[in-house]
């Protein structure tokens, strides 16, 4: 499954996140900035999973949850369209 | 072995204008890894999740600490530990050896005291409930018996002159102090008349020593200034029976009702910039008392059956995140294995909560529930908190007063309680129960056993 974040949508390093469209501002933390970086540059989010895993101290199973609901965080502000 | 990065869960949260900076809004507590120097992880890993500790440490501060407030103000102080706000054997115990006498409403806790040791002329004995049985007892221990009504005074005529013995009691005095809800269902009324009526009456007994005069003005005061009309009042009544009768009673009794610093549900502003100082009840207090004109050695001694202020922060809720929800609004909810069956006083409290691990500087606002299957278990409506994983753990603080004696089982068993001692070692207090426990109290009837 792909996710599509539209182009208005602007983060600082330290985890700004503008929304142009909308005028909205949001915070991430490192790991959500992480996420959303890769899914503009169009990885799956089976790609981005096991990048995180790579890197984080994390087991599949709880990723897989908090991504699930990070993503709909995101649709529910409707920062992200399902490709 | 690669190093990999501290996991922490991902999260995005809506800035509103004018309310948050970039960061987000700033975590409020520091994490609390450690109670009394003991981690909150060892503890969990030894005695399970969730579990009460107690600060041995705390109670004694606390107690030395209030005793040399009185005793700067007023030459005579007595404390007495109010069994009900928490009587754990252990957290007994220590106020006990710290010179504490026994405050009991019931012949239970009455039995308790007596167990740890107590004297029966150091155990006041309070409440509207006291049947004959425990009253014979207590008179027959030379216990202090503060009576309510006037059922209980014929109750105590009747087992006195039956035993042709002498009591030694007190009364339980209710009065206007200018705060609402007035306590007017304990005790006789001041005001009415009430209670010199019954203090008529008693004088009148050959068996009855008439030793003190009592009262309770409520719980969580918030005003100081009551202490003052409560304690004016009282020393009022003390030297009319001096006048009256030429009889020096022994001591006047405040009872207990200091605020603690837990902030109620409701309050705005953090409890510690509300409710008024030990200093400012004392103050209070002892002044009331020397507006009547007495003699230093006709002064009665003062007892204090203080609760909740001497124990709320000396104890603490150690829960563990079971789970991480969003509610259909989007709202974060986090659930725990702590509910209000076991943090009673999460009823009326917002309690201080404090993540028990280092955690990221990203906050979000979350509702805390507890684990039990109902609507109202609910330990925080809102709450700023970094993320939690599971398993994690939380510090409720101030959990010393009324949690482990309101408590309910429930659907559930109820968890360890352990003491952390003042040299640092750790020792259970209360064991967690076990379905054994439980359903030992029950019997089957005969037809519904299994053959
Ligand atoms: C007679 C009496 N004394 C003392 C207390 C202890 O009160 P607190 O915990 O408010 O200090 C109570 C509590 O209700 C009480 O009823």
């Amino acid at each position: 499954m792909k996710y599509h974040i539209p182009e208005s949508l602007a983060i600082s390093d330290s985890g700004f996140l503008f929304f142009a469209r909308t005028g909205e501002t949001f915070t991430l933390n490192q790991i959500g900035k992480e996420i959303i970086r890769l899914m503009q540059e169009g990885l799956s989010l089976d790609s981005i999973s096991t990048k995180l895993i790579e890197t984080y101290d994390v087991d599949e199973i709880t990723l897989q949850k908090d991504l699930h609901d990070f993503i709909t965080q995101l649709q529910l502000h409707k920062l992200v369209e399902e490709q | 072995m690669d190093l990999k990065k501290k996991y922490e869960r991902p999260v995005i949260t809506k800035n509103y204008s004018g309310l948050m900076n970039k960061m987000g809004s700033a975590t409020l507590t520091p994490p609390k890894t450690e109670i009394c120097s003991v981690p909150v992880k060892r503890l969990v890993e030894q005695y399970g999740s969730p579990l009460f500790v107690m600060s041995e440490a705390g109670i004694r501060q606390n107690q030395k600490n209030f005793l040399r407030i009185f005793k700067t103000r007023y030459p005579k102080v007595q404390f007495a530990w109010s069994y009900k706000t928490n009587y754990l054997s252990a957290v007994c115990s220590v106020f006990h050896s710290e010179g504490s006498w026994a405050e009991v409403v019931s012949e239970f806790e009455y039995d308790r005291a007596r167990k740890l040791g107590i004297k029966g002329n150091q155990i006041i004995f309070n409440g509207p409930d006291k049947n004959r049985q425990s009253l014979k007892k207590a008179i027959s221990e030379n216990s202090k018996i503060h009576i309510d009504h006037f059922d209980e005074l014929f109750d105590i005529i009747d087992i006195t002159n039956e035993l042709d013995i002498s009591a030694d009691v007190a009364i339980r005095v209710n009065m206007d102090t200018g705060v609402y809800p007035k306590w007017d269902r304990f005790g006789f009324n001041f005001e009415n008349g009430e209670a010199w009526n019954a203090i008529k009456r008693i004088v009148a007994q050959k068996n009855l020593n008439l030793v003190g005069l009592h009262t309770h003005i409520g719980t969580y005061m918030m005003t100081a200034d009551a202490y003052r009309i409560a304690a004016k009042k009282l020393a009022s009544l003390f030297m009319d029976i001096k006048k009256e009768y030429d009889i020096q009673l022994e001591y006047i009794d405040l009872g207990g009702g200091f605020a603690s610093h837990n902030t109620l549900i409701g309050q705005y502003l953090p409890a510690e910039e509300l409710v008024p100082s030990i200093e400012q009840y004392a103050d209070a207090i002892t002044s009331g008392i020397y507006d009547v004109q007495m003699r230093p050695d006709e002064m009665p001694m003062l007892i204090l059956e203080t609760g909740r202020a001497l124990v709320d922060n000396t104890g603490y809720l150690i829960s563990s995140v079971i789970a991480n929800k969003r509610l259909s609004d989007g709202r974060r909810a986090i659930i725990i294995d702590a509910g209000v069956n076991i943090l009673f006083t999460g009823f009326w409290y917002k309690h201080k909560i404090s993540v028990a691990q280092d955690s990221g500087y990203h906050t979000e606002e979350a509702t805390i529930y507890g684990p039990l299957c109902m609507n109202i278990d609910c330990i925080r409506e809102s709450i700023i908190l970094p993320t939690l994983n599971r398993g994690d753990q939380l510090v409720i603080e101030y959990a010393g007063a009324y949690d482990v004696t309101q408590w309910m089982q429930f659907i559930t068993l109820r968890p360890n309680i352990v003491m952390i001692m003042s040299d640092g070692s750790v020792e259970l207090i209360r064991k967690a129960e076990s379905l054994d426990y439980i359903m030992q109290q029950e019997l089957i009837p005969e037809k519904f056993q299994k053959k």
